[in-house]
């Protein structure tokens, strides 16, 4: 009897079946179980709250717009550069049928929460479990060298899909005018797509950097840059849409002409991306990112050691990146703002719509919009950066420092002083950009002093969402991640408060609702000292929480 | 002369679980305190009441002279700890995390520094994630011995260092010793704390069940007798004090309360002793005294291992 014959005879039956059940990708089916055992409760929610925003907004658009003349109402407004970047491009808007409004209005704002979930899925199930040690262990069993990479995309793949089935038949079965059953169905496929793009990106950034924050970070940079690229695109009608893949999603031109090649499109590109983050997983050690670590100084600056200069050590390079981001992002839609007024200048009607609104020209409109939007992006860093602390506390590394003659408040608010300095540095950045680009495009040297000033008047708000988190921190560190509906809510409002016509209220639940909207309207200082007021007593409060509370370790 | 450290009736639950239940301890100025127990017996939950990184819900507890949880900042200053499980930041080097910790803590002997990482052969270069488990154990530990603290607080100090290493650490703690620091080392490895420890205190489900110095605690053990005699000893079973006595003709195996001993040794003699080993109780036999019926539950009644292996539940 041979070798070989004794190994395959004294395996159990079942395993020797292929190569693949000892190849590259064994065990991915077990982990793919596991994956879904780990998710059971975080992908349903995500899934769940993608569907009944989808839903509710089909339904609530046809009680809102009976007639088909509210609807042309609708596009009219709707057929400026402000409104067509934060939705999608014009060709939705010539029959602007209850289908069209959701392919305009939803299926951008859908692409980039799935891209976002998927992003969190894939790193979550890669690179985190590399970081913690978990991967290591798992891959000393019978386990495939990409097992781990095809199981995560495989349940990125399965969440999509649900998502896709759900959105069919629900938007299918609502039996609404002109939201056909074919359009369902690319609809859905389109949200999927976008989805499975997300986690395409994710796939790649978590081969080239050792942290999964840095990998989460480069993904959703990614999905950023290729939303503000279309916006961009749509709003300045410029064929920089074409550049994006949420672009061609959009350009599927869903339940208007049902077109599917951009879909394909989108599809090849997802698969080519996923096939690079497979080759590049193979030139690279479990753990390690591409580039190889690096040795750095054997003693620390003077500055590292005290407490301000250490928090500022650990928040740098995030904030450095989101800076760097709306200052890009803010100069992007500065170039566009001179077009906006002589495009549309001619055409009474709109400009009469805007003004009804309280905007002065089509430009101070645009201007106003675009620097929410990026408020909210600096939002996410405010949440980001007072999480901090939660996570070097469950981490660990909160023990030994806390061990020292630094104090709580000492250490809890330095790293506090950084997230507030951090989000006024974002707001002063998107100024800038914003101010300086806008101020070539339009040709008014004025132009830059009124779109910093608009852009520092988010900072109030943004220390709100500081303090909420940190009030969150110090009381109910359990509860952190319930601070990311601060910058969620702003989004959802922003994007379909005015399509959905939500009442005032709804607005005025999130801080960001209270910035008087430089420069469409004048400058309100209530408001300003009112955010700063309650930043305020948000922060102290934290902090006396953080002071009486028990450090949470392992 | 004030006690470096004064617990008693300390309590602490988290929800259900009870961690310290009615703690008592009491470590005197300039000795090193074995802090001796089983994982999740409670030795890191004292350890961070006396931080103040928890708050005790019941209990007094006395930090040289002050308490832990109101004056934290002000003790920490004259304290250094190293934690059981050292996490380092990912983007710091070993050496900034080092003198980080030593200038939040207050002054950095610079000299003593480079001192301590030669001696530990530890390279502060590499970032945080680059370091094994033993040397991210070094950098804590490299970082509270360069500081001038009065009081050390060791929580399972020398978890991942190898047996090189570990002769390295008791050099170290011993100097420190001879300084006139005090220290609190927590451990599950019994021959550390035997060979460091003044004085132990046995802690089992957030209680001491027994404190005192080495000496006094053999004192109320036994001592494990292997003899080889020319004819079988007869008689042995019948002496008060005798335990798990083993006969293989002439050889016999068995230990015997400190009290009986002359009785025993007499009775040996008369056998025509041929060889003699006896030895005082290791600390295991004291902590196999004090969990054998955990031990013996878990089938490890005849374990000789150096520690104890019992799998690792929560670390609170």
């Amino acid at each position: 009897m041979t070798t070989t014959a004794t190994a395959g005879a004294s395996r159990p039956t079942g395993v020797t079946t292929g190569g693949r059940r000892n190849g590259v990708l064994a065990g991915t089916g077990t982990l793919l179980r596991f994956g879904l055992r780990r998710d059971r409760v975080r992908l349903p929610v995500w899934i769940a709250a993608v569907f009944l925003v989808t839903v509710s907004t089909a339904n609530n658009v046809k009680t809102l717009y009976p007639e088909a003349a509210d609807r042309a109402g609708v596009a009219r407004t709707s057929d400026s550069p402000a409104v067509l970047a934060m939705t999608g491009p014009v060709r939705y808007l010539a029959d602007y049928t209850y289908g069209a409004m959701l392919g305009h209005r939803l299926l951008g704002l859908t692409v980039v929460l799935v891209g976002l979930m998927s992003i969190l899925l894939v790193t979550r199930h890669t690179r985190a479990e590399e970081e913690s040690g978990r991967a290591e262990l798992v891959r000393s069993a019978a386990i495939g060298r990409h097992a781990h990479l095809a199981a995560a995309l495989g349940l990125a793949a399965i969440a999509n899909l649900a998502l896709a089935l759900l959105l069919t038949a629900a938007l299918g079965g609502l039996g609404i005018e002109s939201i056909t059953t074919g359009g369902s169905l690319l609809y859905g496929l389109s949200v999927a797509t976008g989805g499975l793009l997300g986690a395409a990106a994710a796939a790649v950034t978590v081969q080239l950097t050792a942290h999964t924050r840095a990998a989460s970070g480069g993904a959703l940079a990614v999905i950023g840059a290729a939303f503000a690229l279309r916006a961009a695109g749509d709003a300045g009608d410029n064929g920089l849409s074409w550049v994006s893949p949420i672009g061609w999603l959009q350009r599927t031109y869903v339940f208007v002409d049902n077109r599917w090649w951009p879909l394909l499109l989108t599809l090849l590109l997802a698969a080519a991306t996923t096939a690079g983050a497979f080759a590049l997983s193979t030139r690279r050690d479990l753990g390690a990112g591409l580039r190889p670590a690096r040795l750095g100084p054997p003693t620390a600056t003077a500055a590292l050691g005290t407490p301000l200069g250490f928090a500022l050590r650990l928040h740098r390079g995030t904030l450095l990146a989101f800076a760097a981001a709306v200052l890009l992002l803010g100069a992007m839609y500065g170039s566009i703002l001179g077009n906006a007024d002589d495009m549309l200048k001619d055409v009474d009607q709109i400009q009469d719509a805007l003004k009804r609104v309280g905007g002065t020209s089509i430009a101070d409109s645009l201007a106003a919009l675009t620097l929410m939007v990026v408020a909210v992006i600096a939002a996410v860093h405010a949440v980001m950066a007072t999480l901090r602390p939660r996570g070097e506390e469950s981490g660990g590394r909160a023990e030994p420092v806390l061990a020292t003659g630094l104090s709580r408040a000492g250490w809890l608010g330095s790293h506090l002083t950084v997230a507030l300095a951090g989000s006024t540095l974002l707001t002063l950045a998107t100024g800038v950009g914003f101010g300086a680009a806008g101020a070539a495009s339009t040709g008014d040297a004025g132009a830059f002093w009124r779109l910093l000033g608009g852009a520092l008047a988010y900072a109030p708000a943004l220390w709100v969402t500081v303090g909420f988190a940190a009030a969150l921190y110090g009381w109910f560190p359990r509860a952190v991640p319930l601070a990311w509906i601060v910058p969620a809510y702003a989004f959802v409002i922003g994007h379909l408060g005015p399509l959905l016509k939500l009442p005032e209220a709804m607005n005025n639940l999130s801080p960001f609702g209270h910035v008087p909207r430089l420069p469409a309207v004048g400058m309100a200082w209530t408001p300003i000292a009112l955010l700063t007021a309650v930043a305020a007593a948000l922060i102290a409060l934290g902090l006396v929480g953080f002071a009486r509370r028990d450090l949470d370790m392992k | 002369m004030t006690k470096a450290i004064t617990l008693s009736g300390l309590r602490k639950s988290f929800g259900r679980t009870t961690a310290l239940d009615g703690l008592d301890l009491t470590v005197e100025t300039g000795e090193v305190h074995g802090f001796l127990g089983p994982n999740g017996a409670g030795k890191s939950t004292t350890i961070r009441v006396l931080l103040g990184l928890l708050r005790a819900d019941g209990g007094s507890a006395r930090l040289l002279g002050k308490d832990p949880w109101s004056d934290a900042v002000e003790l920490h200053r004259r304290l250094a700890y190293v934690p059981g499980d050292v996490e380092l930041w990912p983007n710091l080097t070993g050496g900034e995390a080092i003198d980080l910790l030593s200038r939040l803590r207050g002054r950095l002997d610079t000299a003593r520094r480079d001192e301590l990482l030669e001696r530990f052969d530890l390279d502060p270069t590499k970032k945080g994630r680059a370091y094994s488990k033993g040397n991210r154990q070094k950098v804590a530990i490299v970082a509270a011995l360069a500081s001038d603290a009065e009081l050390l607080l060791l929580d399972e100090p020398t978890a991942g260092l190898d047996p090189l290493m570990e002769v390295v650490f008791q050099d170290v703690i011993l100097q420190a010793k001879q300084e006139g620091r005090t220290i609190l080392l927590s451990s599950h490895i019994l021959a550390q704390v035997e060979k460091l420890g003044d004085r132990v205190s046995i802690i089992r489900r957030g209680k001491v069940v027994q404190s005192g110095s080495l000496g006094e605690l053999r004192h109320l053990t036994r001592t494990t007798v292997e003899a080889e005699t020319h004819h079988a000893v007869a008689g042995l079973d019948t002496v008060p004090g005798v335990h798990g006595l083993r006969a293989d003709g002439t050889r016999v195996h068995f230990s015997v309360d400190t009290a009986q001993l002359d009785i025993v040794l007499h009775r040996l003699a008369d056998a025509g002793l041929r060889s003699l080993v006896s030895h005082p109780p290791t600390l295991e036999e004291l902590m196999l005294r004090h969990y054998g019926d955990e031990l013996a539950a878990a089938g490890h009644t005849t374990a000789r291992t150096g520690r104890l292996s019992r799998p690792r539940g929560g670390k609170r």
